[in-house]
């Protein structure tokens, strides 16, 4: 008996190898699917059947419908432009902000000593607890929101935009000196691309931050917003209105991320290369 | 540069002059007090066991290192071949060879010297996807495309595979008889001193130990009876037993 596995194993086995991968994966992709829609109509069918109070979870084709209505009679856009015009500005100022004191810190040993120890001790602070002081010091406006975003989205892009720089080989700048490149050319050749795969890390990890920030922004005195929208709902039992703002929210972060995935696999193409060898 | 030509023409002006080169990591002395002349068109070889200071050297004449003192100067241009290939990995072969370069016609220039190494056709592609031969051929075509008066050789060849290495030893000297470049080759290989160099020193005790001239045909090969002395001679001043 086990003479005759012995033998005959290996030829069983080698045809399958290669050719089971690709006929699996198609598959499998499929299978991955079964258990979220399966959730989403066990959801649908305990909403109609009355199993799901409709105050505290209405189906999920009445949030669709309310979003239908909501979009066709323009109230959803009004509060998605006010929502990503805040989580825009705050990125824009926390993002920049991020950016100039990053390099400084990576590039400049002076700009290291002086810059990095605060921003060091400031990550320290949960910057969502920080809500209480900024409502002291910029007020429950406008200001307020894009502060919180622009926080969160700072400190991931500041870790990472000097981590990038640092990370870069000496031994290339050095190779780039030779050919002749001044500080300048080696800057824009050497040092930025270089830190591109660091900086879109950092990118992403912002806008997530970003979002978060947003969330909790929204939910402190605004008259507009996605946020705002919600607290509204909640006022007047609105469940449904609740649910579609939180489908909103998620749809924003993975719509977002996945634009920057696209955006990095186009410009680091160069990566791919390295990956195949 | 009446003097440049005349003395380009007697073969004797200089294309570097480097005086009392000295260099310490803390209290270790690597150089104490190196002088060093290479002739326009001369390759010279710069041997000496690991650790005795050669890359340091070769380094500082390529005005790398800032904390060395003494003086060094190239008369004319200088480019680096470096152990590694050292490749941008974000910027294509061409782009690789082409860097920093300015003036007419650099696609073209770029184009032949990627054919002088026989990679005319990989231009295109991303430096990780070459192998370690290919990428030191376009590290030799960066180089190369610049038209160096001398060309600084950092154990080039040393992370080659032995056949991989042949073929770019044969490569250098072709390319050496077509351009005319002076080189200083840092190696610790003595077959391929031997091989390229009119002139090979030692380095030894953070000196030039010893100053050989290489009296051999150009298209010399390991077979040649002068060859086996010379490196027998080399070797035991390297202090390596050859019987």
């Amino acid at each position: 008996m086990s003479r005759t596995t012995l033998v005959e194993a290996p030829g069983a086995v080698a045809p399958v190898v290669p050719v089971a991968p690709t006929r699996q994966r198609p598959a499998r992709r499929w299978r991955r699917l079964v258990s979220p829609v399966a959730l989403v109509l066990a959801w649908e069918v305990a909403a109609r059947t009355g199993l799901l109070a409709p105050e505290k979870l209405p189906a999920p084709s009445a949030v669709l419908a309310t979003g239908w209505r909501l979009t066709r009679d323009g109230t959803l856009a009004v509060h998605l432009l006010d929502s990503l015009t805040r989580a825009g500005a705050g990125l824009l100022l926390g993002g920049v902000l991020a950016l100039i004191l990053g390099t400084v810190a990576g590039l400049l040993r002076l700009g290291d000593d002086l810059v990095d120890p605060p921003v060091q001790m400031a990550r320290m602070l949960p910057h969502l607890g920080l809500v209480p002081l900024l409502i002291i010091w910029v007020g429950i406006g406008e200001s307020l929101k894009i502060s919180l975003v622009a926080l969160g989205a700072f400190f991931p892009l500041y870790f990472n935009t000097y981590a990038g720089i640092r990370d870069i080989d000496e031994r290339l700048v050095e190779a780039a000196r030779t050919c002749g490149l001044g500080q300048a050319a080696r800057l824009r050749h050497v040092v930025l691309p270089g830190a591109l795969p660091a900086l879109f890390l950092g990118l992403r990890l912002a806008i997530g931050a970003a979002w978060l920030s947003l969330v909790v922004g929204e939910q402190v005195n605004a008259q507009t917003g996605i946020g705002f929208l919600m607290m509204e709902a909640r006022e007047f039992s609105q469940t449904d209105v609740v649910v579609l703002g939180l489908l909103v929210y998620a749809l924003l972060g993975l719509i977002s991320d996945l634009a920057l995935r696209v955006a990095e696999r186009r410009m680091l193409t160069w990566r791919r290369g390295l990956r195949a060898t | 540069m009446a003097s440049r030509t005349a003395g380009h023409l007697n073969g004797t002006a200089p294309v570097l002059t480097a005086r009392a080169v000295r260099r310490a990591f803390g209290p270790t002395v690597v150089l104490a007090g190196v002088d060093l002349t290479i002739a326009r068109g001369e390759v010279v070889a710069l041997l000496g066991g690991s650790g005795s200071g050669k890359s340091t050297l070769l380094r500082i004449l390529a005005g790398l290192d800032g904390d060395a003192s003494g003086t060094s100067v190239v008369h004319g241009t200088a480019a680096v071949v470096f152990q590694e290939h050292r490749l941008l990995p974000w910027k294509r072969v061409a782009e690789n060879v082409g860097l920093g370069l300015s003036g007419a016609d650099t696609a073209g220039r770029v184009r032949r010297a990627l054919a002088e190494v026989g990679l005319a056709d990989r231009h295109r592609a991303w430096p990780a996807e070459l192998s370690g031969g290919q990428a030191q051929r376009v590290a030799v075509a960066r180089a190369l495309v610049r038209e160096p008066d001398l060309l600084l050789l950092d154990e080039p060849f040393g992370a080659l595979d032995a056949l991989t290495r042949l073929r770019m030893q044969i490569l250098l000297r072709r390319l050496r008889a077509e351009h005319g470049f002076a080189a200083l080759l840092v190696t610790h290989d003595v077959e391929e001193a031997l091989l390229l160099a009119d002139r090979i020193l030692l380095l030894d005790d953070c000196r030039i130990a010893a100053d050989l001239p290489v009296d051999l045909a150009p298209n010399r090969t390991p077979d040649d009876p002068a060859f086996g002395a010379l490196r027998r001679h080399l070797l035991d001043r390297l202090g390596v037993p050859t019987t």
